[in-house]
Formats: C-alpha cells, sequence, structure tokens
C-alpha cells in the first residue's frame, strides 16, 4: 500500500467536524450566546471605535460648553458630561481601555504562571517545586488591592502602571491553578508511557500534560478578563489608573460622582457599560467551560 | 544468569514509606510492596504472574519500567543493570523494555490524537524521515486501518485504544514488553483478538513478555512458565500446564478453587474447593513467620513464626511453604 | 410459571439526544423477574444493561434521555407513570441497586454509619423514630453481610476499608428496610477472585434467607453459570436469549451466545478464540432488521430487513433469531 505524502495537519473534514461538535457543547446554555455576542459587541465597538461613535473627537481633548450636561435625547443617546462630551461616543473609546488593561495583563500574566506551574508540578516532591510554591504563597499573602494601590501610588499613575501592578499580583492564581492540575496528571498513565519511552522533560509538561489543562485555564481567563477589567475601573475610580481626560469607564464614573443624582446619566451609563463587559465575559467563560469539557460517551 | 536469560530480577525489594508513627520518635510506616522477589525471564518466553492486589505484581512491573528504583536488588536486562548508580536510565536501554498498561482510558493521552501519540516513540528512538508511512505501518501492524490516525483515543473502542497502546510499545523497537493486565478492561468478546495478536506480533519480532493478570483461565492459555505472588513475595514458580495441573502451595490451590468456569469439563479440573476466609491483609501489616499463614486451611506451627524459602519439588517446578520441608 | 411476577419490563425504547442525532439505545428489551429468582443479566460494555437498570430506579438523566415507548411495571405498578411519591417508596422499599465500583458508591466525607442511618431515615419517612433507633436499625444488615466488629465499621469512613467490606456495605446498605428486589450491577468485578467469590457466596446466602429477587448483572459468564437460576443475554439494546442457567450453558442458540461462550478462555488451555468480528453497532445509525446481523455468521436476507421477535423453544428457553423461527433448526 503506498502513502501518499498527506500533508501533517488533520484533513479538513475533521476540523469542521471538530467545530460543529464544539459549537453544539457550547451553545446549550442560551446565556453563553448572549455572553459570546456582547463581547464581540464590545471587541467591535472598541476597534471601530474612530468608524462608529457618533463623535469620535469627543474621546480626545475636547470642550463644547454650550451642550454641557445635557441628558438623554436624539442627539446624543445617553447624553453629554459636564464639558459636552458624548458619553455614548467616550464609553466606546473607554472599552479600548478595558479591554487592553485585560488583554496586556493576562498576556503578562498567563505565560510565566502557568509555565511556573507546570514546572512546579512535575517536579512534586523536589526543592523546584517547593521554591516554587513558595514564592507564590508569599506573593499570594499580600492583599491585592493594597499592593496595586501602593503601586501605583508610588509610580505616575496612569494605565500602564495599573497594568503593571494587578499583573504583578495575579500571575500566582495561574500558578496555584495549574500546579494542582499538573500533579494529579503528572501520575497518569500516559505520563507514565511518555517517559518510559524516554520522552524529554519539556516534551512530557508541555504537550502531554498542559493540552489536559486547556479548558480549566481558558475559563480562568475568561473570567480574570472580567475581574482584570473591573480592577481596572476601581483603579480609575479612585484616580490611579486611565486620567482623565482621557475616557476610561472607571475615570468616567468617578468623574460624574460630584453630579450625581440629578445628572445621573454622567456616572449611570459608563458604570452599565462596565456591568455590561463583566457579564458578558462571565457568560463567555461559562460557554467556553462547557464546551471545553470532557466528553462523555 | 543462564545466556537464554533475557530480564533477571535478583532478590527485588521495593518499600514505600507511607507516613510516620508517634510524634517524636517518628517511626516510619513501611508498606513492604515487593520483598525479595528472584525470577528470569528467557528469551522469547511469557512469563505470567499471577496475584491479587496488594501482591505486589504491578509495582515489579513498574520498578521493570523505571517509575521506581529499587529500594535493594536489582534487575537485568542481558546482563546490564537496570539501575546504574544514580543517573536515568539510558534511551538505549528504555527503547529496549516497553509496556501496555491496563487501562488504555489512561495511557493515551486524551488531548492527542493516534498519530501524535505514535509519533513520539518514532521522535525519540528513530531518526528517519517518512515519519507518516512509519504510522500507518505501525497501525498496520495492530491491524487497524491508517485513517485511525486523526482520531482521539476517545472515539475508539477500548480494544482499539488497547491496539494502540500496543502499536506503541512496538514503535522503539524493543526486545521485552511488560503486559500488566492488558485485557482486563475490555470485554471477553475483544479479549482473544488482542491476545492472539500480541502472540502473533511476539512470534514476528521474537519478544519476551512479562504478562500480568488475575485471570487465571486467561494465563493457562498464555503463559508457557506461571509464577504467583503474594505479599510482595513468589510462592510457586512452574511451567504453565504443571502449575495447573500439580499446584502445591495452598494458596494457588485457594485461587484456582475460585476460578468461575463455564464448562462441567473445567470444574472437574479445579482442586477442591477451598472457601477463603478472612480479607487479604493490609501489605502495612504483613504477618510474621508465612505471610499466608492466617488465611491457610493448612496451617502448622512454624508457619507462624519462621518465613519458609523457596525449595525445588521437580525440575522447574519450585514452591515456598513449610509443607514441603527444607532442603538439607 | 404461573406466579405473578415481580418486575416486567415490556417492549422498552430509550433514546438519548446527542450531538448529531439520536442514540438509539435500547430498542424494545423485554425483561422479567419473579419473586426469589436469580436472574442473571448477560452482556458487554455498550449494551445497554445499566440504561435498562437505570429506566427501572428512573435514575436516568432525562434530558439527554427519552422514553418514546415500552412500559414498566414492579409489583403490578406502572413504574413510568409513578407520581413522586410513590416512585420514592419504591427506591426505598421496593428496589434497591448495588453499584459497580464500591470506592466511588460511598461517599468518602461521611462515615459507614452516617451513610446507613441516612437509607434507613429515608424507609421510614411518617414513622418517628429516635437518633438510637435509626442506629440500631442500621446495624443489622451490616451483621447480615457478616461484617466482622459492625460496631467499630459504624464510625469509620469507606477510604479505612478495603474493597471487599465497602462492596459489603453497599450490599448492606441495599438491605436495609427489607427490599423484594436488589440490582447488583457487576458485584465484585473490581475486587479480587477470592473475595468475590465471597461476595457472591454472601449474595447468594442472603436470596435463601430473605427469599429476595436479585437481578446479577456482569460480563462474566462464569458468575453467571454460577449463582443465578435464569439468564437474559443482551446485545446492542435487544435481549437475544433468555433461558434457565443450566439449559443455556448446554444449549447455546444465539450466534452471539455461541460466540460469547467460545470467546471465554478455558482452562482445558488450547489457546485464546479470536473473538467475535465486528464492533457494536453505532446506536446513532444502527442496523436495519436484527442488529447482530453484520457480525453474525448465519446471517440470511430476512435479518437485514426485520427485526427477529422472541421465539419460544421449549419450557424455559426464548431467542430472538430468524434461526429458529419455526422451532429448533
Amino acid at each position: 500500500m503506498t502513502v501518499q505524502a498527506k500533508s501533517l495537519a488533520l484533513p479538513k473534514s475533521k476540523m469542521i467536524e471538530n467545530l460543529g461538535r464544539n459549537w453544539y457543547k457550547f451553545s446549550r446554555n442560551p446565556m453563553s450566546i448572549v455572553g459570546l455576542c456582547t463581547v464581540l459587541l464590545v471587541v467591535f465597538l472598541a476597534v471601530f471605535a474612530p468608524l462608529v461613535a457618533p463623535y469620535p473627537k469627543h474621546a480626545g481633548k475636547f470642550v463644547d460648553f454650550a451642550n454641557a450636561s445635557l441628558p438623554p435625547c436624539r442627539r446624543y443617546l445617553f447624553g453629554t458630561d459636564v464639558i459636552g462630551r458624548d458619553i455614548l461616543s467616550r464609553i466606546f473609546f473607554g472599552f479600548r481601555f478595558s479591554l487592553t488593561m485585560g488583554v496586556v495583563v493576562l498576556s503578562l500574566v498567563v505565560p510565566p504562571g502557568v509555565t511556573l506551574g507546570l514546572i512546579a508540578g512535575y517536579s512534586q516532591g523536589t526543592w523546584i517545586e517547593t521554591v516554587i510554591m513558595r514564592i507564590t504563597d508569599i506573593f499570594l499573602a499580600v492583599p491585592p488591592l493594597v499592593l496595586a494601590l501602593a503601586i501605583c501610588s508610588v509610580l505616575t499613575p496612569n494605565l500602564f502602571n495599573a497594568m503593571i501592578a494587578v499583573s504583578l499580583m495575579w500571575w500566582p492564581w495561574y500558578t496555584r491553578l495549574v500546579y494542582g492540575l499538573a500533579s494529579t496528571l503528572r501520575n497518569e498513565f500516559f505520563v507514565n508511557s511518555a517517559e518510559a519511552l524516554g520522552a524529554s522533560k519539556f516534551h512530557i509538561i508541555f504537550k502531554e500534560i498542559l493540552p489536559n489543562c486547556i479548558s480549566p485555564i481558558f475559563t480562568k481567563m475568561s473570567l480574570d478578563m472580567a475581574w482584570v477589567i473591573l480592577l481596572g475601573a476601581s483603579l480609575s475610580f479612585v484616580g490611579l489608573g486611565v486620567q482623565p481626560p482621557k475616557p476610561g469607564l472607571g475615570t468616567m464614573v468617578s468623574g460624574g460622582r460630584n453630579y450625581l443624582p440629578e445628572q445621573w446619566w454622567i456616572s449611570v451609563f459608563p458604570a452599565l457599560a462596565i456591568v455590561v463587559v463583566v457579564l458578558g465575559f462571565n457568560l463567555l467563560g461559562d460557554g467556553l467551560r462547557d464546551m471545553l469539557a470532557a466528553e462523555e460517551v | 544468569m543462564k545466556p537464554t536469560d533475557i530480564l533477571t530480577f535478583t532478590d527485588l525489594k521495593k518499600y514505600f514509606v507511607i507516613g510516620y508513627n508517634g510524634i517524636l520518635k517518628r517511626e516510619p510506616i513501611t508498606v513492604k510492596a515487593v520483598d525479595g522477589v528472584s525470577f528470569a525471564v528467557r528469551e522469547g518466553e511469557t512469563f505470567g504472574l499471577v496475584g491479587e492486589s496488594g501482591s505486589g505484581k504491578s509495582t515489579v512491573a513498574y520498578t521493570t519500567i523505571g517509575m521506581y528504583r529499587p529500594t535493594e536488588g536489582s534487575i537485568s536486562f542481558r546482563g546490564q543493570s537496570l539501575f546504574d548508580g544514580n543517573k536515568g536510565r539510558p534511551l538505549a536501554l528504555k527503547k529496549e523494555i516497553q509496556i501496555v498498561f491496563q487501562d488504555p482510558g489512561s495511557s493515551l493521552n486524551p488531548r492527542r490524537t493516534i498519530k501524535q501519540i505514535l509519533e513520539l516513540p518514532l521522535q525519540i528512538h528513530r531518526r528517519d524521515e517518512n515519519r507518516l508511512e512509519q504510522v500507518v505501518q505501525l497501525l498496520e501492524m495492530v491491524e487497524l486501518p491508517p485513517d485511525y490516525m486523526y482520531k482521539y483515543p476517545q472515539m475508539v473502542g477500548g480494544g482499539e485504544k488497547q491496539m494502540v497502546a500496543i502499536a506503541r510499545a512496538l514503535a522503539t523497537g524493543p526486545s521485552f514488553i511488560i503486559l500488566d493486565e492488558p485485557t482486563s478492561a475490555l470485554d471477553v468478546s475483544i479479549q482473544g483478538k488482542i491476545i492472539n495478536l500480541l502472540i502473533r506480533l511476539q512470534n514476528e519480532f521474537h519478544l519476551s513478555y512479562l504478562f500480568i493478570t488475575h485471570d487465571l483461565s486467561l494465563m493457562r492459555n498464555v503463559a508457557s512458565r506461571v509464577a504467583i505472588m503474594y505479599l510482595g513475595k513468589i510462592c510457586e514458580v512452574a511451567e504453565a500446564a504443571e502449575f495447573f495441573r500439580n499446584p502445591y502451595h495452598p494458596y494457588t490451590r485457594m485461587l484456582l478453587s475460585s476460578i468461575p468456569v463455564v464448562s462441567e469439563e473445567e470444574e472437574k479440573l479445579k482442586p477442591q474447593k477451598i472457601i477463603s476466609t478472612g480479607e487479604i491483609p493490609s501489605p502495612v501489616n504483613i504477618p510474621s513467620g508465612c505471610s499466608f499463614h492466617l488465611r491457610c486451611p493448612q496451617k502448622m506451627e512454624i508457619c507462624s513464626q519462621v518465613d519458609p524459602v523457596m525449595v525445588e519439588m521437580e525440575e522447574g517446578h519450585t514452591v515456598r511453604c513449610h509443607l514441603y520441608g527444607q532442603p538439607d | 410459571m404461573s406466579t405473578p411476577s415481580l418486575l416486567d419490563i415490556k417492549d422498552l425504547h430509550v433514546h438519548f439526544d446527542v450531538y448529531g442525532g439520536t442514540l438509539k439505545v435500547l430498542d424494545g428489551v423485554n425483561f422479567t423477574v419473579h419473586s426469589g429468582e436469580k436472574v442473571g443479566l448477560v452482556g458487554e460494555t455498550g449494551c445497554g444493561k445499566t440504561t435498562t437498570m437505570k429506566s427501572i430506579l428512573r435514575i436516568l438523566p432525562m434530558p439527554p434521555a427519552r422514553i418514546p415507548g415500552g412500559e414498566i411495571y414492579f409489583k403490578g405498578q406502572d413504574v413510568l407513570k409513578m407520581g413522586g411519591d410513590e416512585l420514592r417508596r419504591m427506591r426505598s422499599e421496593g428496589i434497591s441497586m448495588i453499584f459497580q465500583d464500591p470506592t466511588t458508591a460511598l461517599n468518602p466525607v461521611f462515615t459507614v454509619g452516617q451513610q446507613l442511618e441516612a437509607v434507613v431515615k429515608y424507609s421510614i419517612e411518617g414513622k418517628k423514630l429516635s437518633r438510637k433507633e435509626i442506629r440500631e436499625q442500621a446495624i443489622i444488615p451490616l451483621k447480615e453481610v457478616s461484617m466482622p466488629d459492625p460496631e467499630r465499621m459504624m464510625g469509620s469512613y469507606p477510604i479505612q476499608l478495603s474493597g471487599g467490606m465497602r462492596q459489603r456495605v453497599c450490599i448492606a446498605m441495599a438491605l436495609v428496610a427489607s427490599r423484594e428486589l436488589l440490582i447488583a450491577d457487576e458485584p465484585g468485578t473490581s475486587l479480587d477472585v477470592t473475595i468475590q467469590d465471597q461476595i457472591l457466596r454472601l449474595l447468594h446466602q442472603l436470596v435463601e434467607e430473605k427469599n429476595v429477587s436479585v437481578i446479577l448483572i456482569t460480563h462474566t459468564l462464569g458468575v453467571v453459570r454460577e449463582m443465578t437460576d435464569r439468564v437474559y443475554v443482551m446485545y446492542a439494546g435487544n435481549m437475544v436469549e433468555a433461558a434457565a442457567t443450566e439449559e443455556l450453558f448446554a444449549n447455546p442458540l444465539h450466534p452471539y451466545t455461541h460466540g460469547l461462550m467460545a470467546a471465554v478462555p478455558r482452562l482445558t488451555g488450547g489457546g485464546v478464540s479470536d473473538g467475535i468480528p465486528g464492533r457494536i453497532p453505532d446506536y446513532l445509525n444502527p442496523p436495519p432488521g436484527c442488529r447482530f446481523h453484520p457480525r453474525c455468521d448465519h446471517a440470511m436476507d430476512i435479518c437485514r430487513q426485520e427485526k427477529p421477535a422472541f421465539y419460544k423453544l421449549g419450557e424455559n428457553h426464548e431467542v430472538a433469531c430468524f434461526l429458529y423461527r419455526d422451532g429448533e433448526k
């Protein structure tokens, strides 16, 4: 039997079948679809903000006292703030800060956190495990918000430093999560088989153990997006994150504080926007968890 | 070591410390999983290892494959020790000895395709190109169609998973394969196919097998020699037909009398029924003297005091029991 | 036999809705148990035996499972139409199930005593018993299963017990409040052969003493031969043969039963037969007609088109196979 040199990737028909099967699992719960649509909408608005926002210039330095503090109306769907900027447009741009925060923090946190967890889990019983886990414990012992506040108040308050602060206290959670998974998986027979075959430690950690941890990691990442965004908004709210006049969502809520309850729209709409983003990622996370769950025959 | 011996076990011991007693003195609590096992597997034979849970048969397998290091004693492959100082086992030795585990569901990584699973040993031990063709060859060896390589393990049946596990073990080109209850998790209608496949492969590639199972009827049809273990020690060793026709050790007789068989013919072959009383003692609390004396229907006084040694009753048939005296 | 049946399953169909369609698992199952009988149910993985048993107790997850047809009667009552109270009574006083793996069937964070007492509490609905009385009721079954030192067992956690003892605890739990029907799903399969022997012996003894009926589910033919009065052989969601145990082993009729018997390794030696070629059918698209025909050496045209009924051959022997449509072939 001759074998033509086929491509080494999975054939197309299998990939489509896998996709269909995953969608089926994901869509069992309609709320997951709601979450997915919400997140896609937010991403779309953030990416294309300059094109879809009715008043893109309002996101930057802009003043229009003639139209200040207008309640929601046809021209300004969410009203305007005290210096006349359209809140709806600023929210779209605000999503950019939120998403950037989430993406950057997770990109900084997940690779090292997961890698340390894998190494610690595989090296059970050795000094490597002890060292890694004790360092993790130390970081986890520090109250997170306090650490973030401390860092931000020492450095110049801005989005970048807020991201650094949050990253420094976020990575241990991934290490803990993956450590628990990896130390159980380490004793599975397929790992023993790989060792018996002579596979390298690198292969076992990244090609055998890691793929079995993907599901909880992705679920956590999705839920973490919500947390990080919320944390970023909180930092901005107390003045340590996005600085005015930039349209961070938390900053906007803070900016409207003094005008409640008469000019409620200045704080409420940005707050609702935060709720929508956070809720969207939470629901998406639930859906991902369902989709990545192992199948029962 | 005879020239035809491929794997020799010399007084192998494996103890595990599972905890500590007391606060000040901290006496270690030891499980003597394997407590002085010696035997040799000859080239080309299928050596059967029988025993119940706690007997240590799986520990013997796992130590041989390198998952554990022996506490005492040694295992040698064609005269070369498997455990050389503190270094890991060299790749050349890993290539020679492979294992097929009991549960194919957990011995194949559910997140890797069959192709990736079979490629791993090829990547490590065979540097040549054209891996795709080699994977197809491996699948053909175990009578699976080539398009199975794109499947994940969960998509195929238990028997087929086990065939993939066997193909993986063959991929390194080994001389010795440990089969740890290879068909226990499978249905009886598939079992035969796997067993006959293993026998065919043995003949084709001149393999030697260490076959571990608790199914005595299966053992009767597969092994050329059988050893029975109880609480970490070997009780009896004999050629297969002799083992079943003329068992000496009371434990062997007890096991043989409990086998559920499907025909009258087979009933007649079983030794007289010995009802096992009591539980299997835990390997933490091994009774003194002969470890089997608490359950033995033919216990004598000496059995609770002195541990018997292995005695040769006939050529190739050894037993470790006070009923059969000590050599002068 | 004119004794009224304890359990009667008629033409039961069970389907599961999954990605890609519907798994038509049970395809018209017929199954009867009389009072005081020990009935064996033999079949391989995936044939539907556990699904059948779960249907009796109505513990199948209802989506994705559905019951599009068939009836189950327990002591004359329609199980599928039972309301909450009746169902609970049936489960606490009528039928109990001993699951396959005693390690996962027991809750690891509660002691044996707590778990037994919980079962007692469910079964005495309405009646008020003091804590002492509940405990006394809970110890009784432990003594019945010959547990060494039952008082100390009550305070032990499952993880402190050996596999054999855990299985005995499961049996004890099933015996609380004199049940009439015990469903034992592969008892002792995960245990050693000598311990399995003990467990089966225990079940035998209990059946004799308490006149309890037993459904013994297993894939080991040898166990069935030693333990049961009557046997059903199941394949891919259908009963294919039913007979008195002695009769079945002396004279297996259905080609699948033949295949199973031939596949068992014998103590007499002679090698191992290759087993039955092929695989169990895909329940998404099961073969038309007789579900065994793709693997059957004697398949005829009609087998590919129609499903055989249960044909009676003699006093106590029925086969679902066209070979026997007109009596002995």
